[in-house]
């Protein structure tokens, strides 16, 4: 006989334990869907100026529905699910593009930039035959419309009526985080996609784990630029859903100058033989090298040196999510810039030097915790105490995160392991 | 076909599969060796193309700079540990200008875990200049458009 369905598990209380069971299962997956990606938060969704011009589109995801992103001809941004209201087919099939109507290939059904219908083949019928009755409102048979939102030209869309606005739902260190990567105008240069054998929430734990960085990237360290002797700063919002860090740096051209740091990777004096890799213009005066900003629950703002992207974590299953990169550089960058910026692609991404380990560390634990999901991650590193705005080393971000998580799903610490005080 | 790119479809063709071949043996080491001093190879995913300059996901304009990604990747990169296997076909000279000729071929690479477990890992176009000198053949540039573009996990070895 089987064994009955067992209650969803609960992080520990403080965060610091947190069953693989949520890593795996389908019906957390399910319940992620309904609870977090459909529930009270904004979902990162393109960049405006992906779809600059009046009737522009891309296609993106709220969790694993597919939506379209558009901007109307009087330029006000909407978001709809990409699902005709007719018989449930996909109505944009391209990735992005320009359109004054969307229709759906099955029965021609269209609809205009908002996502209301605006076409329907032979709705009075034919010689009589066929039609829909007088009562027939294409008002009634509009795309179903999320909420969006913007801010500095990141789009963000709720299908929710409860979600906070967008201001208070970011709060202060994270609104400045994107004030200062969106001060001026961007120019995307393109993105870079992997689909990663993992569960999308090991994606949002490595993005908020300093712990990991110089141990687990090697060329970060080797040509130290990020060591954890570096001066660090973060940030959080009030409920601590989100995170920003950032990093102080050294001239990064100069590699290798500091002492051993015991168990880091770290060769003195390395050096490339081509520099050239390194070679870049500081984008701000404030020192920052690295900047870091996890919003959740799906988005990452990055600044790593000449390098700026959003990272939209794109959940498929329990098991699996796809990575999707929009590089961007700013509008006012000259011919030396872009080219900078294009070859400094080579630190992140799929093929990134110093980026390249995230996702096989996930593929690694997926692949591991395959049978024991009542058994916990361990996350204690930097102590329960730690206070979250000081300590930017340990694993207090990520027990925030799993904090924040745990109350949006309503899952119960009665059916969880034993509570560590 | 005109005579001389008749002449050099051989040695073209012999270049293309020793590039396959040293990768697949894991002689990542000579792989620079394959390109002129400046030589350009970059890995473009094949929804940016629409966009001017491409960006790569992989991208190295000296001979230096691709040492030093082998160099990295020996070094300092963790990744999936497999073994790669690089079907090149479909070579075809396009034109021939001053002893430089500009060659497509179809790519297909495989990935084999240590189980001995075998994906298709990516599958693409390469567009490469190959330029004589010294009666050697080498590549001026390589660029491998990916069809897969949706790279799965992450991508180490040069395709």
């Amino acid at each position: 006989m089987l064994s009955p369905a067992l209650p969803i598990p609960c992080p520990a209380r403080d965060g610091s334990r947190v069953p693989f069971d949520l890593f795996t299962r389908t019906d957390v997956f399910d319940r992620e869907q309904e609870a977090i990606f459909r529930g009270p938060v904004w979902n990162y969704v393109a960049l405006e100026a992906e779809i600059p011009h009046p009737n522009d589109f891309k296609t993106s995801f709220v969790g694993d529905t597919p939506i379209v992103v558009s901007r109307a001809e009087d330029g006000s941004l909407h978001a709809f699910v990409n699902r005709c209201a007719h018989r449930g087919a996909t109505v944009q099939r391209q990735a992005c593009g320009n359109t004054r109507q969307h229709r759906c290939v099955y029965h021609q059904w269209a609809y205009n930039s908002r996502g209301d219908l605006v076409g329907v083949p032979y709705r009075r019928g034919v010689a009589g035959m066929g039609g829909y009755a007088a009562e027939f409102d294409p008002k009634d048979h509009g795309l179903a419309k999320l909420r969006v939102a913007t801010h500095k030209g990141v789009i963000f869309a709720t299908f929710s009526p409860d979600t906070a606005p967008l201001d208070e739902y970011l709060d202060e260190p994270l609104l400045a985080a994107i004030d200062r990567l969106f001060s001026r105008p961007i120019k995307v240069l393109g993105h870079m996609r992997q689909r990663v054998r993992g569960n999308w929430k090991l994606y949002a734990e490595n993005t908020r784990d300093p712990y990991h960085a110089a141990l687990l990237h090697g060329f970060h360290a080797t040509f130290g630029l990020y060591r954890t002797n570096q001066k660090r700063k973060g940030g959080a919002d009030r409920a601590r859903a989100h995170s920003t860090g950032v990093t102080y740096g050294d001239d990064w051209r100069r590699a290798g100058q500091s002492g051993n740091i015991e168990q880091d990777k770290f060769v003195a004096n390395y050096s490339l033989a081509d520099p050239s890799l390194l070679e870049g213009r500081p984008d701000f005066n404030d020192g920052v090298t690295v900047q870091i900003t996890s919003i959740f629950p799906c988005l990452v703002v990055q600044q790593i040196m000449n390098t700026l992207a959003t990272r939209h974590i794109r959940p498929k299953a329990a098991d699996d999510f796809e990575l999707y990169w929009t590089y961007f550089g700013y509008l006012d960058d000259d011919e030396e810039m872009t080219a900078c910026r294009l070859k400094q692609a080579n630190l992140v991404g799929p093929a990134g030097l110093i980026s390249m380990e995230d996702s096989e560390a996930i593929e690694l634990i997926q692949r591991a915790i395959v049978r024991d999901g009542r058994e916990d991650s361990f996350l204690e590193f930097g102590g329960l105490n730690a206070d979250l705005d000081k300590d930017r080393t340990g694993e207090a971000t990520i027990r925030a995160f799993w904090r924040y998580y745990a109350a949006l799903m309503e899952l119960s610490p009665a059916a969880a392991a034993p509570v560590v005080a | 076909m005109n005579v001389a790119a008749s002449h050099a479809y051989g040695t073209i063709c012999a270049l293309e599969y020793r590039y396959a071949r040293l990768i697949d043996d894991d002689r990542l080491e000579e792989w620079p060796d394959l390109f002129v001093e400046r030589g350009v190879y970059k890995v473009v995913p094949r929804e940016n193309l629409g966009r001017e300059p491409a960006l790569p996901i992989f991208f190295c304009d000296s001979r230096a700079m691709m040492q030093d990604r082998i160099r990295s990747l020996r070094e300092a990169n963790i990744y999936n540990l497999h073994y790669s296997r690089h079907v090149v076909s479909n070579i075809e000279i396009l034109s021939e200008h001053d002893g430089a000729f500009e060659v497509a071929a179809c790519y297909t690479v495989y990935q084999t875990d240590l189980e001995g477990q075998t994906r298709l890992f990516s599958v693409g176009q390469y567009r490469d200049v190959i330029a004589t000198g010294d009666g050697d053949f080498k590549f001026r540039q390589k660029i491998a458009v990916c069809d897969t573009f949706n790279i799965p996990n992450l991508l180490a070895i040069p395709l």
